[in-house]
């Protein structure tokens, strides 16, 4: 990848960050920052390629700290996205409200 | 592998980081809409599989045993944790896991550093300042997760800490020139870089309050994007550069719009004391009149003769674990035909959105909850807004008090409902220290007690009807 394409990568990259959270409502920011937590988590293939080219003691040591702590971010950040996002249901879907699921517009 | 398997599998890896970049981007596309929210990390997921398989297809690796028991190891502890944390210790849960992310892009930083080898200048940069980025990020969020856990209780300041800490950074940034220009990239300056750097993250955080923390977490989630798009150019990765930029850009607006929300402004956060309790709360004028209290049964009277009912839960409820009882009370009077709306500030819980989190897990339809700009003109025609743990957010001393440290500040217009109910434990003041003027309102009445049991007596209250 040459230097110039990469900065193009870059820069389309950082407006699609901004793009998908400019119209994001207040309720789902905590879900989405945990989710974008989970998405660079994708730096564990990059450990792992740190980890699988090291050589020496002191190198392997880092790379397997690395990979540890990055397997940690990912899995972690999918484990309460996903629990928090479970529970996001409307009054609309079945199994809304638990015990009640009646109409939740009934007043006026 | 010989040439022709070595070109077919960079191949396959490219084209597999391609499709994960896809998945990523539509998966948090998805994510910023609750009717498909829960299928977004379902995609992000796949992409996260997708890329962590095809890389052990990477050319030239080794250590295999190795990168499996780290996985593993990795892996089975922060699954184990996050599916056993309570709802409301997620904010510092996130932290947590952000940290490690920086962590990790600090630690490819290091591998690729301590080998010592003659790097090109610009990639010799970008892992420098990637692996600086990540380093802070690291013990920061540990910090931040120290604070909102309790383990660190108070904020600590001493005078001239921002010259220390500027100093630390001019510090680092010297040895990680030094180890730029190839003058001397031994072991030393490349542990040194790594050292104050991790030391900066600490000296940066500790002196923050824990009400500040929710901005310093997203803040610290955009900085370890930006920097694993960093250690993604230093190894080619195309995958790396375009999750992490997208996650740098898109915390930096999160970041941006918590900080609004708060009425703070992000330099505000980091480079001053407020944010943490006591410090104002000699603030802020006098205030006029008494509470009145009043007893559950004439609330739930109150109530069930309403047409319209507003609901402002705070953090105190989450704290005292009423959001199922108050879910239970709202369900009764929806029954009742009683219109019931729940009325969210964007800094209601530990960061924003925690709240409308802590409320779907107790059952509360999202298309119930309404943010502060969709409800605001709607208190006008609500017969009665129910406080329930909230107190800063609802302080009409925000609107008229210029003198006062949250003037300014966004609040839900509970003292424009006919009738305002506060559930409270006892007279003190909030979470800032600030007086509420609404308490002492001619339309507010103070029902004490513990959050849980208040709700529960409401409901008896509302059944004797």
């Amino acid at each position: 990848m040459t230097g110039i394409v990469a900065l193009y990568i870059f820069m389309l990259a950082a407006f699609t960050g901004y793009e998908i959270i400019a119209k994001v409502p207040v309720i789902l920011h905590t879900p989405l920052m945990s989710g974008s937590n989970f998405v660079h988590g994708i730096v564990l293939v990059g450990a792992m390629v740190a980890l699988g080219q090291a050589h020496t003691g002191l190198e392997k040591t880092i790379g397997f700290v690395g990979v540890l702590l990055a397997a940690g971010n990912a899995v972690g950040g999918y484990a309460v996205t996903e629990r928090m996002l479970e529970m996001f249901k409307s009054s609309g879907s079945k199994a809304a409200g638990g015990k009640g699921g009646q109409s939740a517009r009934g007043g006026h | 592998m010989d040439m022709e398997t070595v070109l077919s599998a960079n191949t396959l890896i490219q084209a597999s980081y391609l499709l994960t970049a896809f998945l990523f981007i539509m998966g948090l596309k998805r994510m910023s809409s609750p009717v498909t929210a829960r299928s977004g990390i379902l995609w992000a997921g796949a992409g996260m599989a997708v890329a962590t398989l095809i890389t052990f297809l990477y050319p030239g690796l080794s250590n295999y045993g190795l990168i499996l028991v780290a996985i593993a190891i990795g892996s089975a502890v922060a699954w184990i944790s996050g599916r056993r944390v309570a709802m409301t210790n997620m904010p510092q849960m996130i932290a947590l896991y952000n940290g490690m992310g920086g962590g990790a892009a600090a630690a490819i930083a290091a591998v690729e550093l301590y080998k010592g080898e003659h790097l090109p200048v610009s990639v010799a940069t970008l892992a420098v300042v990637g692996g600086l980025i990540g380093a802070v990020s690291f013990s920061g969020s540990l910090v931040a997760f120290g604070k909102l856990q309790g383990l660190i209780k108070r904020a600590i300041r001493f005078k001239g800490q921002q010259i220390v800490n500027l100093l630390i950074l001019a510090a680092a940034l010297f040895a990680g020139v030094v180890v730029i220009s190839g003058f001397d990239i031994g072991p030393l300056h490349v542990t040194l870089v790594f050292a104050l750097a991790l030391l900066l993250g600490l000296t940066m955080t500790l002196p923050i309050g824990g009400a500040d923390m929710p901005v310093v977490i997203s803040l610290y989630n955009a900085l370890t994007g930006l920097a694993v798009a960093f250690e993604g150019f230093v190894l080619g990765n195309a995958a790396m550069i375009i999750a992490g930029t997208v996650v740098g850009s898109a915390g930096t607006l999160l970041t941006q719009l918590m900080a609004r929300a708060m009425n703070r402004s992000l330099g505000n956060v980091l480079f001053s004391g407020f944010g943490d309790t006591g410090t104002t709360a000699a603030a802020g004028g006098a205030v006029a009149g008494s509470m009145k209290p009043i007893d559950a049964a004439d609330v739930g009277v109150m109530m069930a003769f309403a047409q319209k009912v507003i609901v402002v839960p705070g953090y105190g409820m989450a704290v005292a674990q009423a959001q199922h009882k108050v879910w239970e009370l709202c369900q009764l009077l929806i029954e009742r035909g009683v219109m019931v709306r729940f009325a969210i500030h964007p800094v209601a819980g530990r960061m924003p959105g925690h709240m409308n989190v802590l409320l779907a897990e107790a059952g509360v339809p999202y298309d119930l909850i309404s943010d502060l700009d969709e409800i605001n003109a709607e208190f006008d025609t609500a017969d009665v807004a129910l406080i329930i743990g909230a107190n800063d957010v609802v302080n009409p001393v925000a609107r008229n008090d210029k003198s006062s440290p949250i003037y300014g500040m966004p609040i839900l217009n509970a003292d424009k409902a006919k009738n305002v109910i506060v559930i409270k434990r006892g007279q003190g003041a909030g979470f800032s220290g600030i007086e509420n003027g609404l308490f002492y309102l001619d339309n507010t009445r103070m029902l004490y007690g513990d959050g849980q049991a208040a709700a529960s007596e409401l409901i008896q209250a509302v059944k004797a009807v």
